[in-house]
């Protein structure tokens, strides 16, 4: 032992040196493709194309056609990561509490994990399919039923068309996030909150939804953040008839619209700002609830 | 059957429906395409087309380059950090979260700025610059995956004792890293790496503004162009989707060592 005790420090500078060769890589990647790229954003947009320092690019974003279209883009996602923690809670509650048989409770945790990395184009092709002029499901109501989807105003060109085709993959999200929450809900709980009189509705209101609400308050800035920064879906279902925030920014780096380089770094900004908002408060709520599911 | 469990089975019956009809949708009109029969006529015209099969191979050849690139980033960094700097591990978290923060469209942005034609770095001017950007861009959106996925393998062994068991039987850093810390977070590796391919066959956004034509954009633009193939684009993306999360889930259940010792 004394032996090893006394060459340790001879080999440990060597050692140290290299390590930081193991670890250098990583720095270097990170910062050419991920942290310069986006200070490069961050900085344009408090600078105009003469280089000077301004805040007249942030205030363009308050033109009505920009300011609507992050005002779509927060409705969307707000109303897609409410509804998907709504939908998702219940069916985890229905898979973790409601006495379902084991195998179908994995099989629906598998399949969320599919559903959850299915976004992008094949999704929205699989809506347009389903919901669309001459979709598997218009169709259906028609032949069936004589209901005419169309005639009476649905479109899946729209905004509702966008929510019901995000909701896709918002609500499997939902479910991987809160069945290991739920899970963590220890029967003694339940037990003590009974042995003191306490009714279900009681039990849930003062002692499971008190544990749960950091997870569930985090888990819907998760999904707000998702639905936010979800691109490729949009363009594939809408093209670019439906001006949300992302479609804008897009069409602004292709040079399609207004090719103005710094609203563009603008627009970029406060896409930033919000997405990053959202995670902030998702990491911040995670580590509290965390507390109780040990 | 309690009223509890009846209402469990209405929900799971509900979500079911929401889950299950985009799916039988899509798998329906991609058979449509020969008026009043079922056929695959919609697959073997897709399968048949070159830029198809052009698209498609180039976007396979990219995801495998950037799952080897993740791991050789990946991999060494976070087995330094577990063996000699623990207090790098909130720094390098923090990096690997930033790409689920950040949209992608901004970060590809950023690229667009930084490496154009007139910058010191102009990578977006060649063939050769482009590919590796977007080799780059990709890598940037499977660290989280990846860095998490390998961090877990690496705790569950004792990198410790193996690293010193190799040093003394005389093995170099890369010996020990593509040697022994591989082979034993090989499971962890691999699920990363499924995720990856899963994100990067399909991915539009990055490959649209770099103007690459790799599957993601030739799949918009059979979306416009198009009526039956579409959907059977989609289902062919289903499947690969399906694929790797079934790949995932078999290699970590058949995985003793990465779930026993915890």
């Amino acid at each position: 032992m004394t032996t090893i005790a006394l060459s340790l420090p001879s080999v440990r500078r060597p050692r140290q040196v290299l390590s930081w060769f193991g670890v250098a890589p990583f720095f270097l990647f990170a910062l050419l493709f991920l942290i310069l790229p986006t200070l490069n954003i961050v900085v344009g947009a408090f600078r105009n194309p003469e280089g000077q320092v301004t805040l007249e690019n942030l205030g363009k974003l308050l033109s009505p056609s920009i300011r609507s279209a992050f005002w779509i883009s927060i409705e969307l996602s707000l109303l897609t990561a409410v509804l998907g923690c709504l939908f998702g809670f219940l069916i985890a509650a229905a898979i973790t509490l409601g006495g379902l048989p084991r195998p179908l409770r994995n099989a629906i945790l598998t399949f969320s994990g599919v559903a959850s990395n299915f976004a992008g184009v094949p999704l929205a092709f699989a809506f347009i399919a389903t919901l669309g002029r001459l979709g598997f499901v218009t169709m259906l109501l028609r032949q069936w039923f004589g209901i005419n989807l169309y005639g009476s105003g649905f479109n899946i060109v729209s905004f509702l068309g966008l929510a019901l085709t995000y909701l896709y993959f918002q609500i499997p999200l939902m479910v991987l996030i809160i069945t290991p929450a739920l899970e963590g809900l220890r029967r003694e709980w339940r037990e003590a909150a009974e042995s003191l009189g306490a009714s279900g509705a009681q039990y849930w209101r003062m002692v499971a939804l008190p544990v749960l609400w950091p997870s569930l308050l985090g888990t819907l800035a998760l999904l707000f953040a998702n639905a936010f920064g979800a691109v490729a879906t949009a363009i594939a279902l809408t093209g670019s008839s439906l001006s949300i925030a992302p479609i804008v920014l897009f069409a602004q780096i292709r040079g399609d619209v207004l090719n103005d380089p710094h609203l563009g770094y603008a627009i970029a900004f406060a896409m930033i700002v919000l997405t990053a908002i959202a995670n902030g408060i998702y990491i911040l709520l995670r580590m509290r609830a965390e507390r109780w599911l040990k | 059957m309690t009223g509890k469990q009846l209402w469990s089975w209405l929900a799971v019956a509900f979500a079911g429906l929401y889950f299950l009809l985009p799916l039988v949708g899509m798998f329906d009109f991609s058979m449509r395409m020969q008026r009043g029969v079922y056929s695959f006529e919609a697959y073997r015209i897709v399968l048949a087309d070159p830029q198809f099969q052009q698209t498609f191979g180039y976007s396979i050849a990219l995801a495998l380059l950037t799952i080897v690139l993740g791991i050789l980033l990946v991999v060494p960094t976070a087995y330094f950090v577990r063996l000699r700097f623990p207090s790098l591990r909130p720094a390098i978290e923090f990096i690997t979260l930033l790409p689920l923060v950040i949209p992608p469209i901004v970060i590809v942005f950023g690229y667009i700025r930084i490496y154009n034609t007139s910058s010191v770095l102009p990578l977006t001017g060649s063939w050769w610059g482009t590919n590796i950007l977007l080799l780059c861009g990709y890598a940037v959106l499977s660290l989280p995956y990846m860095y998490r996925s390998v961090d877990t393998g690496l705790r569950t062994i004792d990198i410790a004792s193996l690293t010193e068991a190799a040093q003394s039987l005389g093995a170099g850093w890369v010996r020990i890293l593509a040697v022994v810390i591989l082979p034993n977070v090989f499971v962890s590796v691999l699920s990363g790496a499924f995720l990856t391919f899963a994100i990067v066959i399909g991915e539009y956004v990055f490959a649209a503004l770099l103007n690459v034509n790799s599957f993601g954009p030739y799949m918009v633009w059979m979306g416009g162009n198009r009526a039956y193939e579409p959907s059977a684009l989609a289902v062919v993306a289903f499947v690969i989707t399906w694929a790797c999360m079934g790949l995932i889930q078999l290699f970590t259940r058949f995985s003793k060592f990465s779930t026993a010792r915890r």
